[in-house]
């Protein structure tokens, strides 16, 4: 690991004009904030991430969950992901996010890994975490190893020529169908970004993953309003049965009414280069009836346009068959 | 020893008539071979070498203070900014219980509690943890009055190399306190981030189970 220069910021206008002193905010950042450390910590090592300064923003008065008045949950960035998933709103509210959260990394991790640090949670692809090898989002330019190499759990929606790195996120999955909104606080101000706009496409610039700019502090997530009558599921398959990457994950929110899907929003991970709302998959089944049939249907559409690789086909079906239980489970007893 | 005494290190145990397989092994490293032919006590008088290595000095480039409170007891220490609390815990205050496996939040090893949560150690800097209360395998039994934990790895037989076993049960003590239901699947899952490469889990499972149940 290179040398850095530690400080603590005392509020979050500190630790805004710290981060703008970095010339980017995404791959190579001169500056990095640390909170649970559990991502830049590792990639540090890898001397993937090398700093020249880290500041450490756990004191920011950011970790509290609360209740607004208009009924949305407003969630710290610092709330640590094991507080989240235990959050009794949450549990009631947005079922989905607790699910998710819980399917992640390890109890140890969660303690740590924070809800603003794990927006930015970073890829697992091998060649990325090397850098012995090309890659186009370490090192831009530099080619893409995954596509012609190892790229069995890489992803088959939203991949370019230049990146096929999977988003590894669970908790961005069941903040993508929750549609939630980053509130982040910049050299310029604060402002609130879609979920849905908050993650950016590889195309050829697969360095660049998310709208932050240099300065850029994520200070609070929202979510809407809970809609009564919505059942939400998140399911994961994976290699093991836990502390394990997802090789395809669901999150579905739907409310049903008469037998009907009234509302769907359907978010997919371990398939997409970011965490993949499909409105393709929404669309086939809102206003339809709860079916088994209509489940397969909506699958069918959400990985219309997948993109395997040498060896991730298998995902293609293993997507489909994830997706049509999540709403089985969804819909049990709706 | 008192005079030599570092500002929040560790005092050794005393050295004559109680050499640690660590102190043991660790004075093989400085003297070689030829001190295991020599009489153990003799050998021991060259100890206080080992509390001085590894203690970066406020003369080392880029050291910044950081005050913990480890095991009660509180402790401040010179350390480079890149030290993880794994590494203060183990090279700055000898607490070499907590173990360094993959160094990179995989496998468990490292696990200590901070403010009473379990975490690994190794994906945090030391200089992060100002003013938190750490808490190691050292701060929760000692031979002769072993946490309820410690014993039940005992009875049943919890680990055949030991080196996953001081992660397995920091993490398994922090569990009792945790949102767990009673099955076995349960546990397991919850203890996911502790590997054991040795494949004892059935009797890890089974001696957190034990303590859960007797409690």
């Amino acid at each position: 690991m290179e040398t850095f220069k530690y400080s603590r910021a005392q509020d979050v206008s500190q630790a805004v004009q710290a981060g703008a002193q970095s010339a980017t905010s995404q791959q190579g950042a001169q500056v990095r904030f640390v909170a649970g450390g559990t991502t830049l910590l590792d990639l540090m090592k890898l001397n993937v991430e090398r700093p020249a300064q880290v500041v450490d923003i756990n004191r920011l008065p950011l970790d509290k969950v609360e209740k607004l008045p208009d009924g949305r949950l407003k969630i710290g960035a610092l709330v640590r992901n094991s507080d989240l998933a235990r959050d009794s709103a949450v549990q009631s509210d947005y079922a989905v996010l607790s699910q998710a959260l819980l399917s992640g990394a390890s109890a140890q991790l969660r303690n740590m890994a924070t809800t603003g640090g794990n927006l930015l949670q970073r890829t697992r692809c091998m060649y990325f975490r090397s850098t012995e090898t090309a890659c186009n989002k370490r090192e831009p330019g530099s080619g893409c190893s995954a596509i012609e190499g190892e790229n069995r759990t890489l992803a088959i929606l939203g991949t370019s020529s230049s990146c096929i790195a999977t988003n590894p996120s669970d908790m961005n999955v069941a903040l993508t169908a929750l549609e939630a909104t980053i509130h982040i606080q910049g050299t310029k101000g604060e402002r609130e970004v879609a979920i849905q706009d908050f993650f950016l496409l590889p195309g050829n610039t697969p360095h660049r993953e998310t709208v932050m700019e240099p300065g850029d502090l994520i200070t609070f997530v929202t979510l809407p309003a809970p809609r009564p009558g919505t059942k939400s599921v998140y399911l994961k398959l994976r290699d093991r049965a836990s502390y394990e990457f997802a090789l395809s994950s669901a999150a579905v929110v739907a409310e049903v009414a008469d037998g009907k899907f009234r509302r769907v929003r359907i978010a997919m991970g371990g398939v997409g280069t970011k965490p993949w709302r499909s409105l393709e998959a929404e669309k086939a089944l809102e206003g339809k009836k709860v079916d088994p049939a209509v489940f397969r249907e909506a699958a069918h559409a959400a990985l219309r346009d997948a993109k395997p690789q040498s060896q991730n086909g298998f995902k293609v079906e293993l997507a489909k068959r994830c997706l049509t239980h999540a709403l089985t489970l969804a819909t049990q007893s709706a | 020893m008192d005079g030599e005494k570092k500002p929040g290190t560790q005092e050794e145990e005393p050295l004559l008539g109680r050499v640690s397989r660590r102190s043991f092994l660790s004075q093989l490293g400085v003297a070689g071979v030829v001190a295991t032919t020599r009489p153990l006590a003799a050998a021991a008088q060259q100890m206080p070498a080992e509390t001085a290595q590894d203690t970066p000095g406020p003369g080392i480039a880029g050291a910044v203070p950081v005050s913990l409170k480890v095991n009660g007891k509180q402790m401040t220490v010179q350390v480079d900014p890149r030290t993880t609390l794994l590494d203060c815990l183990r090279e700055s205050l000898q607490l070499t219980g907590t173990k360094k496996g993959c160094d990179h939040g995989q496998c468990g090893a490292c696990t200590v509690h901070v403010n009473g949560r379990r975490v690994n150690s190794c994906l945090s800097f030391a200089v992060m943890h100002e003013g938190d209360e750490i808490t190691t395998i050292e701060g929760i039994g000692q031979p002769g009055n072993l946490h309820p934990m410690q014993a039940a790895f005992v009875d049943q037989d919890g680990y055949q190399c030991g080196y996953c076993t001081s992660g397995q049960i920091m993490s398994a003590v922090a569990l009792l306190k945790e949102p767990c239901g009673p099955a076995d699947a349960d546990v397991k899952e919850l203890m996911s981030g502790n590997i054991c490469r040795c494949g004892a889990y059935p009797n890890i499972v089974a001696a957190i189970q034990q303590v859960r149940q007797r409690a």
